[in-house]
């Protein structure tokens, strides 16, 4: 098979409120940073594929609200709707498709111009269950309950991964919310959905990232040292709540495999450097590293305990600061992207991890997790 | 942004999407709430290859690919597979609901999947998961979710 590489990306300030700027002025900031830092000018960009959803940008066909600032005028441009890492997957595909070579990826959102409770209470089924009023949050709640059920997952250990995640963002400029908490804190903090306090959810945030995505036989042409596309795959799992074990995540399971094999990866525990996951609530963190394979049934928790997933542990998790420390919904998967590519150049800053030769990111679209993207990013093609 | 915005005071502007749908029920979900409606009694739809009932019903099943061709009546009990509480009055929550809002999924006697409902009658710090509930019907049943009232714990 062919292969495709990231050849550069770009990403704006995570705030709270981006008071000033309109979604195509985040697409532009994003575009041009991804366009410098590859060493290319918008006619090296052969196509665009931009990620957003119509619901919270408040308008149909959202991504032709973006078009212009993603220089896609008399272009192929196509959009995603749902996490980052999905128009990623789709941009990818169009370049190892033949007809294109280097795909423009966008994604963005601005959370704080909306009600995000009643956008993604719409995500439920509208005859049986949309109108007994549940959103996101109570949603993730019901499962992170399912999953401290079955795992013994403690409070405290889902309050240590908002500990490190907002420590961890200190190292990183582009992240909203770097916090120095204690567990106390979290634990102390309002009583959202049992059982998670508002320091286990991540924030309501904006944003736009914008990563390139370039066939093997123009990767090397510009400036950016490519990272490659080791292995990927997406799963989706049972649209019904109540068709699935809400405590496990098997379309993760099944997509970190697939990713895995692609990828060449046996050992993942010992073959994967670092990782940038979906952690929109703490419990996340737990349950998907543990789905993936990263760590083994019911041990997230007292692994974390033991610093495993520090930044100068064994599996960097989240280094970035993670989606707790920020989280522009749409775009949240190719932030976790840029993070995970600079990683591997060596030129994550601050946040930069001594061992980065293989990385992995992961996105997550649908209510606790329905469906799951994994992609293995490494530096030798 | 450029220095030449700088100073400037950002405008907000105010909007909203206000469409109406009229969404078909379709027959399967139509058969199940008159039966609800009418009769008070919850229906599944079972899966001849798998042998699996489905709750919410549906009209193809998930894993096997084929069509649902049978209903079977289900219990008015069962068990309670996880909760929350909402303890913040989120936008979504129907007005006549207050906070502490409990919501289970709850599997009945007879299916194989749960279904989301509320939880009352109990105070949140006695929900557990695996405890037993009931169905209570609404007094006024129009054919809908909440033709079913709640569910409480069973004595």
């Amino acid at each position: 098979m062919d292969r495709a590489a990231i050849i550069g990306v770009g990403m704006t300030k995570i705030e709270k409120r981006k008071v000033g700027q309109t979604f195509a002025d985040m697409a532009w900031e994003a575009v041009n940073k991804a366009l410098g830092d590859a060493g290319m000018t918008i006619d090296d960009i052969d196509n665009v594929v931009t990620t957003s959803s119509d619901f919270w940008d408040g308008r149909t066909i959202s991504c032709m609200a973006v078009g212009d600032a993603s220089g896609a005028a008399h272009k192929n441009i196509s959009c995603v709707e749902g996490d980052g890492t999905y128009g990623a997957f789709y941009g990818m595909t169009r370049v190892l498709s033949g007809s294109y070579k280097t795909t423009l990826v966008t994604g963005h959102t601005k959370g704080s111009e909306s009600v995000s409770s009643l956008i993604t209470n719409s995500a439920f089924d509208p005859i049986y269950e949309r109108s007994l009023g549940m959103d996101m949050v109570t949603a993730c709640a019901m499962q992170a309950q399912s999953f401290m059920h079955r795992t013994k997952t403690t409070s405290e250990q889902m309050a240590m991964v908002s500990v490190k995640n907002h420590d961890n963002a200190f190292k990183n400029p582009l992240s909203q919310l770097p916090l120095r908490i204690t567990v106390q804190d979290v634990l102390q903090s309002e009583m959202i959905a049992d059982p998670l306090h508002k320091l286990d959810c991540s924030p309501v945030s904006d944003g736009c990232a914008a990563v390139i995505i370039a066939h093997e036989s123009v990767a090397t042409k510009f400036k950016q040292q490519p990272v490659w596309v080791k292995g990927v795959s997406f799963c989706a799992g049972s649209f019904f709540f109540g068709d699935r074990d809400l405590s496990h995540a098997r379309s993760l399971t099944e997509a970190a495999k697939k990713a895995y094999a692609m990828a060449g990866i046996k050992n993942p525990k010992k073959e994967i450097d670092v990782a940038e996951l979906y952690d929109a609530f703490t419990y996340q963190e737990l349950m998907w590293l543990e789905e993936m394979g990263l760590a083994d049934d019911a041990t997230a928790g007292k692994l974390l305990e033991k610093g495993e997933f520090n930044i100068d542990g064994r599996l960097p998790v989240n280094a970035s600061g993670g989606l707790l420390s920020g989280h522009p919904v749409i775009a949240a998967g190719l932030y976790s992207m840029g993070a995970v590519v600079r990683q591997i150049r060596g030129d994550a800053g601050g946040f930069q991890v001594k061992k980065a030769k293989t990385g992995l990111v992961h996105g997550v679209n649908g209510l606790g997790g329905q469906s799951h993207c994994v992609f293995i990013l490494g530096k030798d093609k | 942004m450029s220095d030449q915005f700088q100073g400037i005071e950002p405008m907000i502007y105010q909007s909203k999407i206000n469409v109406p749908y009229s969404w078909w029920a379709g027959d399967t979900a139509s058969k199940f709430y008159i039966k609800l409606r009418d009769e008070k009694k919850i229906m599944g739809t079972k899966c001849a290859a798998c042998n699996k009932v489905f709750l919410p019903p549906r009209k193809v099943c998930p894993s096997c690919f084929t069509e649902n061709t049978e209903w079977v009546n289900l219990s008015n009990e069962g068990t309670v597979l996880s909760f929350t509480v909402a303890r913040r009055q989120f936008a979504a929550i129907p007005p006549n609901k207050k906070v502490p809002v409990i919501w289970g999924l709850i599997k009945l006697d007879g299916a194989d999947t749960a279904l989301l409902h509320y939880l009352d009658e109990v105070t949140p710090e006695n929900v557990k998961i695996g405890m037993r509930v009931k169905a209570v019907f609404s007094d006024a049943r129009k054919g809908t979710i909440r033709d079913i009232s709640h569910f409480k714990p069973v004595k």
